[in-house]
């Protein structure tokens, strides 16, 4: 079913632009971090305590991130074997941006720090949830969000993968689009959007991860 | 001017080829690339040596046989142009150009410069055409009105020349903007729209099977093409290849 | 030979062709299963002829040198297709598009034939249309149609500025279709180097692939050449580099008549040369005739000054500028037919009024279109007492609509700007009227053989008319040569597969490899191009576009001598069994040598100056051509004996029964 060149990537835009969509929802949740830590407990526990979000939601945001890892790295591989001896001279920036050349390279950092992101989260959540069986506290969000930008070295990691994201999308987004057969007159328009979206989020990420470190360091 | 051409030589498609450096003087600003080229063969042959094979054929950047990785681009620094329409007022004297062969799997390199594009004449095969009979005993031309947009836009299409530039420049060595372009002059046409579903389908098909890689919509492709084959045509080619599929 | 004849069906002139596909032989379905035929070259002629021959039901096997039939140089051709549609209600008709044809030609070629292209031509729109050849439409959704050079009526149908491509593609999409079907096998990059004769019919060609260097031998029951024109003979032409008459010459070698030779066309819009590395010239196509104003200076200083750049051709004002086509051809100005506007440059030029560096250009002015169209505009928009300035700027846009392509193409090569400065032209050999003679069946002398399109000499008499080349060679690959072949092979029926284990395709592969091997191992000391750039220089001097007794006496001898040397002093380097493009040119260079001798040859046996062929003892006071229809209303057919200049002549006589023969004016 998959086997065409064109279902793949259409697969790769839909897992893409849902991928995409989470990223605003998670966005949205962690900006209130900022605003109001009471707001973020309360939102946080709703997301880790309620059953559809747990056992619905969450399985299908972990396939669709692992389908979108799987599917790119098939693709890559093909298109790899497309082209097995290359260039001496290749000046590929004269006609595309390193951001669409290089999806897999931005991709890949991603991925690494979906890694740490899991441990450094995910992991003990689900421990904390499933494995000891603790008790659903609300409060605990926050505090542990925080204690995880004391490290500057982390944050560091933190807003670098969030550059290679920006990359990831400011490709990504719009391209999506294309390759499901929409290029029309509207497309510049969401073109513009899609590129404000690709800086704004993740820079936004980027913001909350400073706005934390730097803010307990002047406590 | 002086120029130093670092070449891509290959006896044939099984040998293991190498650059080799050639220095060319005398070169005139009006001379086309490809006469640059001539004027390097001329030499050698005086010498003795094996010119240097390269496919070109109309040297009016309309048979799409010239095909040449100028500096890292296909068909040179300009664009809208094939290499037999590059000129040589393009480059300084002194300057170093490296020509390489179209690198593409799907293109085997059969000699020096020269690829074997045949890939390219396949994939036509599978699907490229309107199945009428060409018996001549059609309806008269005028019966069928079309409008004038869509005419335009499928003449656009149509006026890929089959040169390869696009696999040439595109990271993924894709055929997509190649082949949808010829999917998208009939889906545009009444005449076509008939077996648009089988065409879309087939094409595609033989593309994948031809060893070309995914497109990734980078638009290498559309800037490098001679022929400005819009980047429309990959959308198109995959909102037709999504309506066949769901149809199918 | 016994096969000279013409073979028109009698009757009528408009009922010969319904009349003669109604008493041909056919081929029973069933039977064409058994039948092969080999088609060389896969142009608009061969490839549709193709492309209707397995559809028909035969084995084809096509051949061409391209690496794939779709860069056959019918691609370039940029203008437009006639057709007698008259979907404009100007007047136009079946005789008309004919009675044009017969009188652009100058009187030089068959009524039955050129009646039956005009007949078919509309078909070859209805065709191109329903396979989605994307012409040009006009905003109700329907064909648009345009006026070409020569004639009263629009009836040219384009794409653009590449109707030929469009074409081309689409006869390449008809074979492709039966490519997929398994009823045309291709063999790309693969040249035919000898036609094989089985007892007097053609049964097979001797083919080198171009890739591994092989020499392969394919049979058929019919062999079609549909090889194009053999213009590259003058070396600097608007034919492709690849472009070459050896599969025509190696069937006139082997027994087909070679017609009219002699008549050439030279395009007067190309881009002039540049200088001695000049490969190919570059054609504009003849649509800018119709808005472009040809002038040179009046007074010769003024040209000398601007040769030397002392002088902008902007700075002339307009009673310092001779407009010398409006000026000696009022009623048709700068729309006269090719010749006359070449040889028109040509005089002035050589006259001392040429404006480039050489002096062998002349201006080709937009600026009064620019100035009309403009004010055509600012009518339309609305726009009272508008700018000169504004004027121009909405006329540019205007002529950048029509032309733009064209302008851009001009800008590319010459490094000028066409909208603010006249373009320069000068005329190149184009296109090649005669060629293999082929009688009403396209049959040449050899039973068996055939020729179509450009490569044969049938339709344009002494000159083609603009927009015809595209409409003959459909007209020949689509509808005529699938069913006169039929006439043919239906006595082929029961004959089975030809073998290629016999001592003629024996010979002639022998044949082929000693003249390979002979040019591969000459080591001479000069190359091909060597040799063919000074031929080039032989035919465009003494043989082009004005001719004269001496001069082809000159060049006879010139040729011959040349040739000699080529065999002599020849250098390919490389070997035979690999991808050689040396010895393929080299192979085509050396029957250039024979035909170039031959075209001479024709040319100072026609005593007499008309369409392409401009002899000039043979003229008016005025300078124009000075027909003899006394003595040479004929088609001379020149048969193959060893050297081009043993060649034997024959005559066909050419009858007018429906059509007053006049002088040809343009006045």
């Amino acid at each position: 079913m998959l086997s065409a060149s064109i279902a793949k990537k259409v697969a790769m835009a839909l897992s893409g632009l849902f991928l995409v969509f989470f990223l605003a929802q998670h966005f949205t949740i962690n900006i209130t971090s900022v605003i109001d830590p009471d707001t973020f407990n309360e939102w946080s526990h709703f997301m880790g305590t309620n059953p559809l979000v747990q056992f619905v939601l969450q399985p299908i945001l972990i396939f669709g991130v692992v389908f979108h890892f799987i599917m790119g790295i098939i693709i890559e591989l093909k298109n790899n074997k497309a082209r097995q001896k290359g260039y001496a001279k290749y000046a590929g920036n004269k006609n595309s941006s390193w951001a669409s050349r290089n999806m897999i390279i931005s991709g890949a950092v991603v991925l690494a720090f979906l890694g740490l992101h899991f441990y450094d989260f995910w992991v003990p959540e689900m421990i904390y949830k499933y494995v000891e069986v603790n008790e659903a506290l609300e409060s605990r969000y926050y505090p542990e969000l925080v204690h995880k930008f004391e490290d500057p070295i982390r944050v560091l990691i933190y807003v670098v993968s969030f550059v290679l994201l920006m990359f990831h999308l400011w490709h990504g987004f719009s391209s999506s689009f294309q390759t499901m057969g929409w290029n029309n007159k509207f497309s510049k328009g969401l073109q513009g959007f899609t590129k404000v979206y690709a800086i704004a989020i993740p820079a936004g990420f980027i913001f909350i991860a400073l706005y934390l470190h730097f803010n307990q360091l002047s406590h | 001017m002086k120029l130093t051409l670092k070449i891509w030589r290959q006896k044939n498609a099984s040998a293991k080829g190498a650059f080799k450096n050639y220095n060319v003087e005398d070169v005139d600003g009006d001379m086309s690339f490809l006469e640059m080229l001539d004027v390097l063969n001329a030499d050698l042959i005086d010498k003795g040596e094996e010119p240097v094979e390269f496919d070109h054929d109309c040297r009016e950047g309309i048979c799409g046989s010239c095909n040449l990785q100028i500096n890292g681009r296909p068909h040179g620094p300009k664009r809208h142009i094939t290499t037999c329409q590059l000129h040589m007022r393009s480059f300084n004297d002194g300057d170093t150009i490296v020509i390489e062969p179209f690198r593409a799997t799907a293109f085997p390199v059969i000699k020096d410069l020269v690829v074997d594009r045949s890939a390219f004449d396949r994939i036509q095969q599978a699907g490229g055409y309107i199945s009428v009979n060409t018996s001549g005993n059609t309806i008269d031309a005028n019966s069928i009105p079309v409008e004038k947009e869509n005419a335009d836009e499928a003449f656009n299409s149509a006026t890929c020349i089959g040169c390869g530039a696009c696999v040439a420049a595109c990271v993924n060595a894709s055929a997509m903007l190649f082949t949808s372009a010829k999917v998208s002059q009939f889906a545009l046409l009444p005449q076509g729209e008939v077996e648009a579903s089988r065409r879309v389908m087939n094409m595609v098909e033989q593309m994948d099977k031809e060893g070309f890689g995914g497109c990734s919509n980078t638009g290498a492709c559309y800037i490098e093409c001679p022929k400005d084959i819009s980047l429309e045509n990959i959308a198109r080619i995959n909102r037709e290849y999504l309506k066949a599929s769901v149809e199918s | 030979m016994s096969n000279f004849k013409a073979h028109i069906p009698t009757g009528p002139l408009s009922e010969k062709w319904t009349k003669h596909k109604n008493e041909i032989n056919l081929v029973n379905p069933a039977n064409k299963r058994n039948i092969d035929v080999i088609v060389v070259g896969t142009g608009l002629a061969g490839g549709s002829a193709a492309a209707t021959l397995a559809e028909l039901g035969y084995n084809v096997k096509t051949f061409c040198y391209q690496d794939s039939p779709r860069r056959a140089h019918s691609i370039a051709a940029q203008g437009g297709i006639n057709a007698a549609k008259n979907y404009q209600g100007d007047g136009d008709s079946t005789y008309r598009l004919f009675y044009d044809t017969i009188k652009g030609g100058d009187y030089r070629s068959r009524e039955g034939n050129v009646y039956r292209l005009a007949e078919v031509s509309a078909n070859i729109i209805d065709q191109c249309v329903a396979q989605g050849v994307p012409f040009a439409r006009e905003y109700g959704g329907l064909l648009d149609n345009r006026s070409f050079g020569g004639v009263l009526v629009s009836r040219t149908f384009y794409a653009k500025g590449q109707t030929g491509q469009q074409l081309l593609l689409g006869a390449y999409s008809a074979m492709n279709r039966q490519i997929n079907r398994g009823k045309i096998q291709p063999f790309n990059r693969h040249e035919m180097l000898d036609l094989v004769i089985v007892d007097g019919k053609a049964r097979g060609i001797i083919a080198r692939d171009l890739v591994t260097g092989k020499i392969e031998r394919h049979s058929a029951h019919a062999v079609v050449v549909a090889s194009g024109g053999y213009g590259n003979v003058f070396y600097l032409s608007t034919n492709a580099m690849g472009s070459n008459v050896t599969a025509a010459w190696k069937i006139h070698k082997r027994g087909a008549y070679f017609a009219n030779p002699c008549f050439t066309q030279i395009h007067p819009t190309c881009i002039p040369v540049s200088g001695d590395h000049q490969s190919k010239l570059t054609l504009m196509s003849e649509s800018l005739r119709n808005d472009g104003r040809i002038w040179v200076p009046k007074k010769k200083e003024d040209a000398e000054a601007i040769r030397q750049g002392k002088l902008k051709p902007t700075e002339l004002s307009e009673d310092e500028r001779d407009y010398y086509l409006e000026r000696r051809y009022p009623s048709f100005g700068n729309l006269v037919p090719r010749d006359v506007a070449s040889r028109a440059a040509k005089e002035r030029c050589d006259a001392g009024f040429g404006v480039n560096k050489t002096g062998e250009a002349v201006y080709l002015d937009f600026a009064s279109a620019i100035m009309r169209y403009g004010k055509e505009q600012a009518a339309i928009e609305k726009i009272d007492n508008p700018s000169d300035a504004k004027i121009k700027e909405l006329g540019k846009k205007a002529v950048e609509n029509k032309y733009g392509n064209l302008f851009q193409m001009y800008e590319q090569i010459v490094d000028e700007n066409p909208y603010e400065t006249p373009m320069k032209i000068y005329p190149a050999v184009h296109y090649t009227m005669g060629g293999v003679w082929v009688d009403y069946n396209l049959q040449t002398t050899i039973p068996g053989c055939y020729a179509a399109g450009e490569a044969n000499f049938s339709d344009h008499g002494a000159n083609r008319l603009g927009a015809s080349a595209l409409m003959q060679g459909l007209a020949d690959g689509y509808f005529v040569l699938p069913y006169t072949i039929g006439d043919y092979l239906a006595d082929d029926i029961r004959t089975g597969k030809i073998s290629t284990e016999t001592p003629e395709f024996e010979e002639a592969e022998k044949n082929v490899r000693q003249r390979l091997e002979k040019l591969a191992n000459n080591n001479g000391t000069k190359s091909v191009d060597h040799f063919h750039k000074r031929l080039g220089k032989i035919m465009w001097n003494k043989v082009g576009m004005s001719r004269n007794a001496q001069g082809l006496k000159e060049a006879i001898s010139e040729i011959k001598e040349l040739r000699e040397e080529f065999w002599k002093d020849v250098r390919v380097p490389g070997d035979m069994d690999e991808m050689n493009q040396e010895l393929e040119k080299a192979g085509r260079v050396a029957d250039f040598l024979e035909l170039g001798e031959l075209f001479a040859k024709d040319a100072l046996h026609r005593e007499e100056s008309c369409g392409g062929h401009f002899r000039e003892e043979y003229q008016t006071e005025e300078g124009e051509a000075k027909r003899d229809d006394e003595n040479f209303m004929y088609v001379a057919a020149w048969e193959y004996k060893g050297e081009p200049s043993e060649a034997v002549l024959h005559k066909e006589n050419l009858d007018y029964e429906n059509i007053e023969v006049k002088t040809r004016s343009y006045k």
